[in-house]
Parts: structure tokens; C-alpha cells; sequence
């Protein structure tokens, strides 16, 4: 058997919320990612789904607990040189594109800046290569010079995913990173990430609230409440046959074509899930 | 250039105006003067308004146009000075601060609010006492108590910049952070530095001005326009008031006119960040 892209163990994360009061986001988290799957993380606001991602690409420090990233274990408190080091084997896509890039700089320089720090290139062939990846995430290359304001969200979303992909990775951290763009655009941005998982034999971690984004792209699903994992499994059986209320809840609670607020059974889900 | 023009409106483009004028005086006032400013004649005091001499004469014999052409040398360099030292030292401390955040931030922090604490003019009063009344120690004085006003606003916004995926991405990838804050994070705060340092020089202006006054700061028989309003005062008793109100005027219109632009350019910053 491979070794696993990604093994979390015992993973605990607290959060000072006031004096002496501290706040648990993550207790005892485990997981694994095989290599070349897609593992979903589903989960309520505050259920600490962000903070895992935050600390597997290193934006966090952990309490206690460990990350191994293809087999090898990765410092708890990320220094310069680690950070270096861990980015090209994991790369990260933020939530918001809006804010993914710097609005006063052409969109290629954040691709750029990436192959600069992990790849030695010169200045023509590292602007080839970013052509190359500009071309992979389905961008046509004049937008390389554009600024982000000249772009749509999709299209901003895509270079974040070329600069992801610039270091040559083989995970990716996707947190929320379709949770802002409107359905059709949504679609668009899952099909290119099923396509370069594929192609570019990536792993996923996909932090998410939306089960139909789940659905669409998750061959493995991880429920967290409040800092736990309550249900682990593959997408059809979680999705199909839940066995956690929390699970149920949040199916309950996914709007969808024809749904209607069935107030009493959320509460008797809530009920159920508090016993 | 039209938008700029649009930006700035009919008041504004007066103010820039006004502005160009004050400076160009200040530029070619060997060529406008029509007398030495310093040097005048007892038997042409206190002369009204004619075409010999445009403003009158001060109780010096000494011509007031040429005084207030003069005079905009040191009134303009010496808020310059303060403006300039302001920004790259507030910049500097605060995107230090920003960039390691924790313990450097609040030992910063407190630096800043330590500084606070003193008022401007006692600082500067201070720093004269030492130094000795010139207009170079002045403004360094001011200089100096004007850096925690500069470095708390850009701070602050430096702190929500800072958080954002164009800042932490790039942080992810190991890449300096120097090369991350003068690359992506001051370009994106320095329309603020840009808006601060205008209304700054307003502050310095007039502080400088009082400090003239008082003979801290440019000394007679030098032409400076606070120097001017004091040494009318006398004039103003006797009945001749032109000397202090064209130079308390002159302070007025130009700190008005840079005030109404930097807020201008405040709000062309605010609307560049919606954009």
C-alpha cells in the first residue's frame, strides 16, 4: 500500500476567546488523505473545518498533534525555510478571489513570484511557464498582463489556482474556494479541479459547507462538529445513508430543488444531536 | 489627467491651484520679489498699498509682498520636511509592527502611545531648548511627535490587509517579508500614507507657524510667514494691520487648499479600494 498524501493525528487546536477562557477548534482531530483522492470536509461555521486546513498548509500552529505529509512529518511551528519546503509538496486556494490577488499588480506576478521562490528559471522561461499554467486552468494567455479588476471572479479564482499549481504540489488545500462564485461559474471552476486532479495526479482536501459542491467532487467525506469528526466515509454513503444526527441535520438543512423548511424535524434532529 | 480633474471637482482643481501658485512663488521668488525681503529702508515705514510697493511696508521699511513671496520658502520646506520624515518612519514602524505582529506589534505599539503622550509643540519646545531655535530642529521635532499619528492609521489598515490571501499566500510559498510588504502590502496602503501626509502637512503648517511665532523656529530677519504674523503684531496695535493678515491669510488659504485635496485623494483611495 502507498503511503497516505496526508496523515493528521491527535490534531488540537485552542483559541484564547477572553482572559483564561479558551476556545477548543479542533480536539483530537485524525484523518488520512490517500494519495490521488479527494477528501472533503463538511461541517458548520465554528466547526473548525478552516483551522485544520489552516494548520496542514502551516498558517497555524497546532496545540499538540502531528501532520505528515507524504510520509513525512511536518514542523508544528513553520519557519521560512519550512514553509518553503512544505509549499511544494501542499499549496493552498483561498475563499475569497476578490482578495486572492493584489489589485494593484498584473495577475501574473502572483504566479510568478511562486515560480521564482521554487523554481530556478530564468525571467523568459519562467514567463513561458506561467503562459503554460495560464493555459492549464483554462485562461487565455493575454489576461496574464491584466489586472484583477479587469477579471471576473471565476477567472481571478482560476489564476489562484495556477499559482497553486506553480510549485508543482501534490496536494491542494481548497477552502471554500467556490463558496463565492455563483453556481454556473461554480461548476465551471469543479470541472477544471476534477480535470487537473486527473491530469496533474493531485490530492484534494476541499473545506466546505455545501453538500451538492461535495457531491460533485469528493470521493471521501468528513463530517466535524464543534472541533470533532462525527462521521467519516465515502461521499455515497454519507451522503446516502447517514449515520450521525449532526450528518442528517445538515442534509436536512441543504436547500435544494423543491425543499421546504421542515422546521420540526430540524428541531428534533437538534434534540437528538444534543442526548 | 481628466480623471484627476473629475476627482478633484471645481473647488479641488482651485485648491491645486492655489497650491501651484504658493509653490511656484516659493520656486521663482528671486525672480518675483521686487525687493530684498530682509533689508528695509526707515524712511519707508509703514507704507500702505501702492504700486511701489503692492502689500505696503512692514515697521521695518521692509517690502511685505516680497516678504510673503520670501516667506513661502520656509513655510512650505518645513512642513515638507516634517510630512516626509513622518511618512517613511510611521510607514516604517507600522508595516514592521503589522508584518510580525505579536510581541514586536505591541512593544511598537506602545512606543507609539508612549509618544502619544507628549504633546506635539512641548516635544518640539523641548528638542528647541537643546538644539537651539532654528527652523531644521523644529521640524524634526515635529517630525518626530507626528510618527505615531502616521503609523497608527497605516497600521490599522495594514492589520486588515495583512490577513487577506494576497498578503498570506505568498507568506505560504517561504517568500520574504520584506519582499512581501514592499511588493504587496505598501503599494495597497499607500494611497492612506499619500492622504495622511497631506493632512499632516496642514497640522505642521500651522504648528510651525506657531512656533515661528513664539521665535522657536525661523529666525528674523528671516522672511517666514508665522515670523511675519508675530512681528505685525505690533503694526496691528498701531493701526497697520496688512503684515499679520496677509501672512496669517497666506497660512490659511494654503492649508485649506491642501487639506481640501488630500481629503480629495482620501476619497479617490476609498473608492479604489471598492473598485
Amino acid at each position: 500500500m502507498t503511503t497516505p498524501a496526508i496523515i493528521v493525528t491527535n490534531l488540537t487546536k485552542t483559541f484564547p476567546t477572553g482572559p483564561k477562557k479558551r476556545m477548543t477548534a479542533l480536539d483530537a482531530v485524525s484523518l488520512t488523505i490517500d494519495k490521488g483522492s479527494c477528501l472533503a470536509v463538511v461541517g458548520e461555521s465554528g466547526s473548525g473545518k478552516t483551522t485544520l486546513a489552516r494548520i496542514i498548509v502551516g498558517l497555524e500552529t497546532p496545540d499538540s498533534g502531528e501532520v505528515a505529509v507524504n510520509g513525512e512529518p511536518v514542523a508544528p511551528r513553520a519557519n521560512r525555510k519550512e514553509l518553503r519546503r512544505r509549499a511544494r509538496d501542499i499549496q493552498m486556494v483561498f475563499q475569497d478571489p476578490q482578495s486572492s490577488l493584489n489589485r494593484r499588480l498584473p495577475v501574473r506576478v502572483a504566479v510568478d513570484e511562486v515560480l521564482r521562490a521554487h523554481a530556478d528559471l530564468s525571467g523568459p522561461a519562467r514567463r513561458e511557464r506561467c503562459a503554460e499554467l495560464f493555459t492549464l486552468v483554462g485562461l487565455e494567455t493575454r489576461f496574464m498582463d491584466a489586472l484583477p479588476s479587469e477579471l471576473s471572479g471565476g477567472q481571478k479564482q482560476r489564476v489562484a489556482i495556477a499559482r497553486a499549481l506553480a510549485a508543482n504540489p501534490s496536494v491542494i488545500v481548497l477552502d471554500e474556494s467556490v463558496a463565492a462564485l455563483d453556481v454556473t461559474v461554480q461548476a465551471q471552476i469543479l470541472e477544471l479541479l476534477a480535470e487537473l486532479r486527473v491530469s496533474q495526479g493531485l490530492t484534494y482536501l476541499f473545506i466546505t459547507h455545501d453538500l451538492s459542491v461535495v457531491q460533485m467532487i469528493a470521493d471521501q467525506v468528513v463530517v466535524m462538529r464543534k472541533g470533532s469528526i462525527v462521521e467519516r466515509g465515502t461521499t455515497t454513503e454519507v451522503l446516502t445513508a447517514p449515520q450521525h444526527p449532526y450528518t442528517r441535520l445538515l442534509l436536512a438543512c441543504a436547500p435544494r430543488p423543491g425543499w421546504k423548511p421542515q422546521r420540526g424535524m430540524i428541531a428534533k434532529l437538534r434534540e437528538e444531536i444534543a442526548s | 489627467m481628466k480623471q484627476f480633474a473629475e476627482r478633484m471637482g471645481t473647488l479641488g482643481l482651485i485648491a491645486c491651484g492655489i497650491i501651484l501658485v504658493v509653490v511656484l512663488g516659493a520656486l521663482l521668488a528671486p525672480i518675483i520679489a521686487p525687493y530684498d525681503p530682509t533689508i528695509g529702508s526707515v524712511t519707508q515705514r509703514y507704507q500702505g498699498m501702492s504700486a511701489e510697493h503692492w502689500f505696503g511696508t512692514d515697521q521695518a521699511g521692509r517690502d511685505i509682498f516680497s516678504r510673503l513671496v520670501w516667506g513661502a520658502r520656509s513655510s512650505l520646506t518645513g512642513p515638507l520636511i516634517v510630512v516626509v520624515i513622518t511618512a517613511i518612519f510611521g510607514t516604517g514602524i507600522a508595516l514592521t509592527a503589522v508584518w510580525f505582529g505579536g510581541f514586536v506589534d505591541s512593544a511598537l505599539s506602545r512606543l507609539l502611545d508612549l509618544l502619544f503622550a507628549f504633546p506635539n509643540l512641548l516635544l518640539a519646545m523641548l528638542a528647541i531648548a537643546v538644539f537651539g531655535p532654528s527652523l531644521t530642529t523644529a521640524a524634526l521635532a515635529l517630525a518626530v511627535a507626528y510618527i505615531p499619528y502616521s503609523a497608527r492609521v497605516v497600521r490599522s489598515m495594514a492589520m486588515r490587509e495583512r490577513n487577506l490571501p494576497y498578503i498570506r499566500s505568498p507568506e505560504l510559498q517561504g517568500i520574504s517579508g520584506a519582499v512581501i510588504t514592499v511588493r504587496h502590502l505598501l503599494p495597497n496602503v499607500a494611497p492612506l500614507i499619500v492622504t495622511g501626509a497631506t493632512i499632516n502637512f496642514g497640522f505642521a503648517m500651522i504648528e510651525l507657524a506657531a512656533l515661528s511665532f513664539l521665535g522657536l523656529g525661523v529666525q528674523p530677519p528671516e522672511a517666514d510667514w508665522g515670523l511675519m504674523v508675530s512681528n505685525g503684531q505690533q503694526s496691528l496695535l498701531n493701526g497697520y494691520p496688512a503684515e499679520s493678515v496677509l501672512a496669517g491669510l497666506s497660512i490659511v488659504i494654503t492649508v485649506a487648499a491642501v487639506g481640501y485635496v488630500g481629503e480629495r485623494l482620501g476619497g479617490r483611495a476609498a473608492a479604489g479600494r471598492k473598485a
